[in-house]
Parts: C-alpha cells; structure tokens; sequence
C-alpha cells in the first residue's frame, strides 16, 4: 500500500483532481467533488487505493468515464506501484469537445447517371406525379408548388402510455374518486369511477444533414422540418426537435419557431453556418448525445436522422455512436433520399456503419416518401 | 440507534472500516474486492445508494442480499418493469377495507363527513409496497433491481425518495425514515439512466472477476464440486469471455455449469463433455457455435497441467 501526498493541503489537492477529471470530459459537477470530500473523510485520505475508489466511486457516472479516470488518476497521483495493469492500461484519447470546421472540398456527389430515369407518366395529375418526384429534380415552379403541400404536413410522434392515471369512461376503478364520490353521498353506493393510461405522443428529434451531398433535398427537409414542428397541436408542438449537421451541429427548433415557413428559412440560413460542407455523423452524433441526447433529449424519443449516409470521418465512431443512440432512443429511423435510386445499395462507409442500429430505414426523396416517413414516425409498421 | 437495531442481526454493528465489510461480506460467502468494498462501506456510512452497473449474471442483484445478511436486516425488493407506477412501487389504499369502514360507520350511523374522511385516510388503511416498506423498516436493504427498465417518470420519482428518503401521502403528510435504508440500484445498462440520478449514487461497474477471485467464488459456493473440475471450468469460461460473444457468461453462469457438470457425476471436463453441456454458459445459437470452433482441449490441457 503506498500513500500519496493530499494530506499537506487535501482540499485543494483534491479539487485541482477534479478539475482535471472535467478537463478529461468526466462530468464531475461541485456536488460530485463534495460526495468525494465527504468519502475520503471517512476513508483513509493517505492512502493511494482509498484515494482511488473514493473518487471512482463518487467522481464517475459511467463506464466510459472509468477509463479517462484511471488515466488522469495516473498523471495526477503519479503511477502506482502496484502494476496490477488496471491503472496503466493504455486508454483512448480524451472526448473531444469542440469540433473542428471543415473546410475541404465534399465528396463528389454520386454519378447523376441514374438520376435520368424515365419521367413519370405525363397525364397523371400534376399533384400526383409531383408526390413521387425526386426532389433534387424539380423546376422552381414545381418547388412553389412542392412548398405549399408540405406546408399541410403534420409529423405525430408514436404515443406511449404514460405512467399516469387519467379519469376515464373505462378503465380500472379509480378508488380515491369512487369513495370521495361515496363520502360525499354519504356512505351510499356511488357509480363508480374509472381511470387509464394516458396516451402522449413521443419526442420526435430530427436530424437533418445539410451537407453538399445532401444539399439538393437540404431545403425541402427543412420545410418538413418546419411543418413537422407546426403541425402538431400547440401541446405537442414543444416535443419537436430539429438540428442541422454537417460539419457543426446546430440546433434550429429556435429559429423554426416563425409561422412562416419563408420567415423561418431566412432565420435559419443565418443560424447555420456550414451549409453544403463535408459530413462528420459520427462526430456531430456524438455531439447531440453529450450535449442534448443523453439528458433527455433522445430518451424514449423517435429519432429521424435525415442523411445520404456519406461520412468523412471514421465510420466506426458512427457505429459506436448509434448505437449509443439505440439505446437512449425508443426507435430510431434513417430516410436517405439516395435509396430510392434504382440499384441502391447502402454501400457508403457511414451508412452501412449507422445500419445495424437503425429500426426503420425508409427513403425521403419525394412528397410521397416524406409522408411514408411521417408514417413511419407515427408508429405504422416499417415495410 | 442505527447499531442497536443492527446488532439484532449479525451481531457487530455496522462495520468500522472497508477492510472489516470485506470478512464479514466474504462469511456470507460474496467475495469482494477493494472497491466493491469501499463502495459498501461508504454506502453504510455516508447513507448513498450503490449503484451497480454490469454485464448480467456478475453478482449485482446478490451484493443486495449478502449485505441484507451482514446487517441482518431484511432484503426488500423491487424489481422494476416499464410503465412501473407508484401505487406499484410506494403505496396503495386499501379500497375494500375503506369501503367496509364506511359500511359500518354508517350502520353506527356517523354522519360527520369530515371526520368520517379523517379516519378513512388513516395509517391502517395504507398498504404499503416495497418502497415504503424500506423507509418503515430499520434496519432494511432495499434493492432497486433493473432500473434501467423503468421509465423516466419513475426514475423522477426515485429520485426524490432517494434524496429525502421521505414520502409524501397527501392524504396523510410526509413520512420520514428515521434511518434510511441501505439502498442498491442495479442496472443492466439496456438503457442510460438519467444522470441525476446517478448523481445521488456511487457508481459501481461490476467487471468479470479474474481466474482466482472466480475460482474462489466458484469453490465458496460449490464446495462439493472437485478442485480439478472447478479450474477447468473457470479457465473455460475466463477463455470464452475473450472471445467476441453476444453474450459474454457471467459468474453465475460459471456456477451453474459447474453444478450442472457435478450433477452429472463428472470430476474432470474434457472438450466433449464440455460442448454437451455449454447450453449452462452460452445461451446464443451464435454464440455456441463460435465457442465449437475453439480448441478446448488445449485450453483445458493448459490449465490442467
């Protein structure tokens, strides 16, 4: 057993650790450190292994922060005796916390070879063969026109039943109301009354990717977006959320808050600044789930990630993300406008890495394939 | 007041110091390491939930019932599912037992309304679930088991009973634990649990014990089963953690098949035996057939030498 030196000045020691610990990406808030204080008081403070797992125990909320613990542990308190190999183990680089704009060229856009496909039928109404149009090929009247339909959209998320109680016409009898109801008759026998489940829509979050890949569908997404939020009953319309990603993640749900879908556009073109960029997924998700995600966020939400799946940065962070992001979500649901391409395979590295964590993987290249998402969205079974 | 209830029990009080809850946890034949006992000895002193994260099957759920015996106090259990509510998990009124105090208060012919309501929401009429069982009972162990599958309203709730260890009956006020319980929370980890939550615990993540602290944990609770069989089964298990599974065999997985082996009259494991009996560890088709492509003999080979 060995000792290290926080007997001097404890205190200040100690909370210098901490400090170092948030550097490292632990969130080790003051009411953490104090828990840490308080259990080295009753520990023996000398001691190197108390020290240890005092602040393991006190200082850490997740496996992940276990590793950048031992790390720090180690360069604060010098590296111990014991080689047991737990302190040493070398350890992956610390989170990082800013992103780094990327300003090289974006990836050459697919062939456009596959996009000269026969138009639709001509003599369908102009409606009609404008719901399954590409958006990427529409003229500026048929955009007017695009715009005005998705202003109609309304985007429900999937109802879960609340863990709360609400009177109802059937149900399990509501015992606190039925014998009110009998005390006020004095003790006759009332008609009793019944409780449920409620019903609440979920959280829908919507991730819309407005890279130079995607920056064809990029307008279109945002309407939706915009719809989506103003669709729903003015008591669900807080449960939308909508961020932007590219190479900086940026949260929009603000700026879509104008009624005006044109208005909003505006503000929302000003908010953005990495339009038509290259795509870092894996390091904007990892973004969302620390920032906003993991504390409530994504939880038991429905999560849309609107995205062709091109990704400049290791895929294997994009597939350690999702899967991250599987496991807060209740149902997460990819729309890549590039799949409904005849012979689309979900051949580009990103994509492929997202897939296994995906529920529902559905297209989003035109009207008709928006309202397939909603859909989706709602709870409709994925085909 | 805490240690003259305890000493009820096992008859020391609570422990001193993290080295005296590892002999007294490792009597009741849980076997602990440094920071699992430091972890308990904080939660007993400082009053915070342990909040045990891990791979199933590592002996999270077990922790709860070895310091139950340590204190002698009784193990309260939640086990927690979605949609988990709180006349589930805290209390409940105890409807037909109102209604019939109602009937004979009639029969009395008691009119008064008020008072007639002041006794129906009485103590007695209260049923109380584990939650506030653990807050009446001192000393208590109350095991949250599987929190990860409740859903966010109830984490809330545990939340405020964790940091008071009070509940409020509006019909009856605020009830108060006089000493809190020992309280452990476990979470297989199939969703995050909400960070403030965490926040009021001490975090503890359960890793795969090495070969002699699994050999001795196997040994302690199968002493009938040989030494020889026991290693070879430890090393086995040791040897397919290594290898990429989808579900990794836990502790309890290793003690099954060990008995399971003993039940079989086996004193000795050879690749055969061991490939008709792996539906004790490997519970994945995949898995079982992953662990077939292995060479178990050179594995046995090498740890029988």
């Amino acid at each position: 057993m060995s000792t290290v030196t926080t007997t001097a000045d404890g205190p200040a020691v100690l909370v210098g650790f901490a400090r170092a610990l948030r550097a490292a990406g632990v969130d080790a808030g003051p009411d953490r450190v104090q828990a840490f204080l308080g259990a080295l008081d009753v520990l023996r403070p000398g001691l190197r292994s108390d020290v240890y797992w005092a602040g393991r125990l006190t200082l850490c909320g997740n496996r992940d922060d276990l590793e950048r613990y031992d790390r720090v542990f180690g360069a604060y308190f010098g590296p111990g005796p014991d080689a047991r190999g737990r302190l040493p183990r070398p350890t992956p680089p610390p989170r990082l916390r800013l992103v780094v704009r990327d300003t090289g060229p974006s990836p050459a856009p697919a062939p456009r070879t596959e996009q000269d496909a026969p138009p639709a039928a001509a003599l369908a109404s102009s409606t009609e063969v404008l719901r399954h149009r590409d958006l990427a090929e529409l003229t500026a009247a048929e955009r007017d026109q695009l715009r005005r339909l998705l202003a109609a959209f309304a985007l429900h998320g999937e109802p879960r039943r609340t863990a709360r109680l609400r009177p109802a016409r059937r149900g399990t009898v509501d015992p606190r109301r039925t014998v009110r109801e009998m005390l006020r008759r004095g003790g006759e026998p009332a008609r009793l009354r019944r409780h449920a489940r409620a019903d609440r829509p979920r959280r829908v979050v919507l991730l819309v990717d407005v890279s130079g890949s995607m920056a064809p569908y990029a307008d279109a997404l945002l309407r939706f977006a915009h719809a989506a939020t103003h669709g729903a009953p003015a008591r669900e319309r807080a449960r939308t959320e909508v961020f932007t990603i590219g190479t900086r993640l940026t949260r929009v749900t603000r700026e879509l808050a104008h009624r005006d879908p044109d208005m909003a556009m505006h503000a929302v073109a000003a908010a953005v600044p990495d339009w038509r960029g290259g795509t870092r997924l894996g390091e904007m998700l990892r973004g969302f789930l620390d920032r906003w995600g993991q504390r409530g966020m994504a939880r038991g939400a429905v999560v849309v990630v609107l995205s062709d799946g091109w990704e400049r940065g290791d895929p294997a962070l994009l597939a350690g993300q999702m899967r991250r992001l599987h496991r807060l979500a209740h149902r997460v649901v990819w729309a890549n406008p590039r799949k409904a391409r005849p012979g689309y395979a979900p051949l580009a590295a990103g994509m492929a890495a997202a897939l296994p964590s995906v529920d529902a993987f559905v297209e989003g290249h035109s009207l008709a394939a928006l309202e397939r998402l909603a859909a989706v969205v709602r709870g409709a079974d994925y085909a | 007041m805490r240690m003259s209830r305890a000493a009820g029990g096992a008859g020391e009080g609570l422990p001193t110091g993290p080295d005296e809850v590892r002999t007294r946890l490792e009597e009741t034949g849980y076997l602990v390491d440094d920071g699992l006992a430091i972890a308990c000895f904080l939660a007993l002193k400082l009053h915070r939930p342990i909040f045990c994260e891990g791979d199933a099957g590592v002996g999270k759920t077990s922790l709860a019932s070895a310091l139950a015996q340590i204190l002698g106090a009784p193990l309260i259990r939640l086990q927690c599912y979605e949609g988990i509510d709180v006349s589930q998990a805290l209390y409940d009124w105890d409807f037909p037992r109102q209604l019939l105090h109602l009937r004979a208060a009639e029969a009395a012919g008691i009119t008064d309304a008020d008072r007639l309501e002041g006794e129906l929401y009485d103590r007695r009429f209260l049923v109380a679930r584990p939650l506030l069982r653990a807050l009446e009972t001192q000393p208590s162990v109350l095991l949250v088991d599987e929190v990860d599958r409740a859903d966010d309203e109830f984490e809330a709730f545990l939340l405020e009973l964790l940091s008071e260890y009070s509940v409020t009956i509006p019909e009856l006020g605020t009830l108060y634990a006089e000493s809190p319980p020992v309280v452990v929370l476990t979470s297989n980890r199939t969703r995050e649990v909400h960070d403030a939550l965490k926040r009021r615990c001490l975090y503890h993540w359960f890793d795969h014990p090495g070969f002699a602290r699994e050999l001795a944990i196997v040994r302690r609770r199968l002493p009938g089963v040989t030494l020889r069989l026991a290693e070879q089964v430890t090393a086995l298990v040791q040897a397919l953690r290594a290898e990429d599974l989808l579900k990794p065999p836990g502790v309890a997985e290793t003690i099954d098949w060990a008995e399971a082996l003993d039940a079989l009259g086996a004193t000795e494991l050879d690749a055969e035996l061991a490939v008709a009996t792996l539906g004790s560890v490997l519970k994945y088709r995949e898995d079982a057939e992953r662990a077939r492509g292995l060479d178990m003999t050179a594995i046995l080979a090498a740890r029988g030498a």
